[in-house]
């Protein structure tokens, strides 16, 4: 399924820190190797874990982020001008991906005015107060950790593992999904479904959980 | 920590009433929780997903699908509730969050803040700064009065990128408690041993005094 991911792609990654991230799918994509991406995430994981590897293959032409403070690596390469970085801010990129996913063109919202996200951006009145146009986020892939799946692609998620998670998955074209576990069908009760696999291209059953999805000891 | 500023820690707890849905920025903000009597009555909202953070846990109890938006491994308690990142921002857009503190580089006595990016030193990203900043129903900053060299961090304006524009509320630092008023910074409490010589000295920015008895903290 990561072999479908051709170079250049743009690719919605899940995960706020370790929780939510899909290891394995970014080891794989890495080891693969396509070049030229454009990842969107929430941050750029830590030095050595996750998307951190595909920056550090020089696999990453641009990162759409909102915080990537934990990972020197990635700070380096966007200071060195290796890696374009475009900051937006947190929830206006969880309200961009999911315009995206919900077949929206773009929102309005003031926040970032008065500030440097605001440059270059598109300004319109609406009901008598300034806003931005801030333009949908729909990719080609997305790269999704779940903790449980079905075979129909029915996803549920663990505690902050959610974060984006089941926003992007509503907003690519191909969307590929990790599960911690793949239960048969009418294993997940409708209730504990919170992305319908109507959205889920592929599943992957994670065998064996690697050290980077464990206890981060600081 | 210096004596200074836990006290300053602990009189910016006494921000935070009953029943309030409150954000706590990374840093001196969240050791606020400290102070708070056990089982006070608040909901803590954590931007990756999460209203009702249990306090922190060791490496060795730690479940590691449950951590603050600092990246710190906490618990849930009765009443917790896990949402994604749009429901997250909803809830802080939306006029629902009654109250943050954040940390802050510069503040101006227009209540303009900046604690993001430092251009050619400091620049990871803003996270969810703005919102917070922008949309909380109050914004109060915890600081240090002056940056490490002694610089005033509190200004007419700000020379920062800009995180928020006049929302600043209130400011507790290490040497006095201050308001944000439409005529600049006024006084409302000093730390001990602090006079009002020495705070003038230390602030970027004209800083009224109402009244002559002052209370300390």
């Amino acid at each position: 399924m990561i072999a479908a991911i051709p170079d250049g792609a743009t690719v919605l990654v899940g995960g706020f820190g370790v929780p939510g991230t899909p290891f394995t799918l970014l080891n794989e994509l890495a080891r693969q190797g396509q070049r030229d991406l454009v990842l969107v995430k929430n941050d750029a994981n830590e030095a050595g874990m996750g998307i951190d590897h595909l920056i550090r293959n020089g696999q990453v032409r641009k990162l759409i982020v909102t915080h990537l403070g934990l990972n020197a690596n990635a700070i380096a390469a966007m200071n060195s001008g290796a890696l374009e970085v475009e900051f937006c801010a947190q929830g206006i990129l969880a309200e961009r991906i999911r315009a995206g996913g919900a077949g929206l063109g773009a929102i309005l919202t003031d926040i970032g005015i008065d500030t440097e996200l605001a440059n270059g951006k598109q300004m319109v009145e609406m009901n008598g107060r300034a806003m931005l146009v801030e333009p949908a986020l729909r990719a080609d892939v997305a790269l999704i950790h779940a903790a449980i799946a079905d075979p129909f692609g029915n996803l549920a998620f663990a505690a902050t593992a959610r974060n984006f998670n089941p926003l992007m998955a509503m907003a690519a074209q191909r969307v590929i999904a990790e599960a911690e576990a793949v239960v048969p069908l009418g294993g997940l009760v409708p209730d504990a479904v919170e992305t319908t696999g109507a959205f889920v291209d592929h599943i992957v059953e994670i065998k064996n959980l690697s050290q980077e999805y464990g206890i981060v000891r600081r | 920590m210096s004596d200074a500023r836990s006290r300053m820690v602990a009189r910016a707890a006494q921000e935070i009433a009953p029943g309030m849905v409150v954000n706590l920025g990374i840093g001196l903000p969240t050791q606020v929780v400290n102070h708070l009597p056990a089982d006070f009555p608040v909901c803590l909202h954590s931007e990756n997903g999460l209203t009702g953070i249990g306090p922190s846990l060791p490496d060795d109890k730690a479940d590691r699908n449950l951590i603050d938006a600092g990246g710190a491994y906490v618990s849930t308690i009765p009443g917790s509730a896990f949402f994604d990142s749009a429901v997250s921002f909803a809830l802080v857009r939306s006029g629902r969050l009654d109250l943050t503190l954040l940390g802050a580089f510069e503040v101006a006595s227009n209540g303009d803040l900046a604690n993001w990016k430092i251009p050619g030193k400091f620049s990871p990203g803003a996270g969810g700064a703005i919102e917070l900043a922008q949309k909380a129903r109050r914004v109060v900053v915890m600081t240090t009065h002056c940056d490490r060299k002694g610089n005033p961090k509190l200004l007419e304006a700000c020379t920062l990128p800009l995180t928020a524009r006049g929302r600043v509320a209130r400011i507790y630092t290490d040497m006095a408690v201050m308001d944000v008023t439409p005529d600049g910074f006024a006084l409302r409490e000093l730390a001990k041993g602090v006079s009002v010589a020495e705070l003038r000295a230390a602030t970027g920015a004209p800083v009224a005094i109402a009244h002559s008895d002052i209370a300390t903290f």
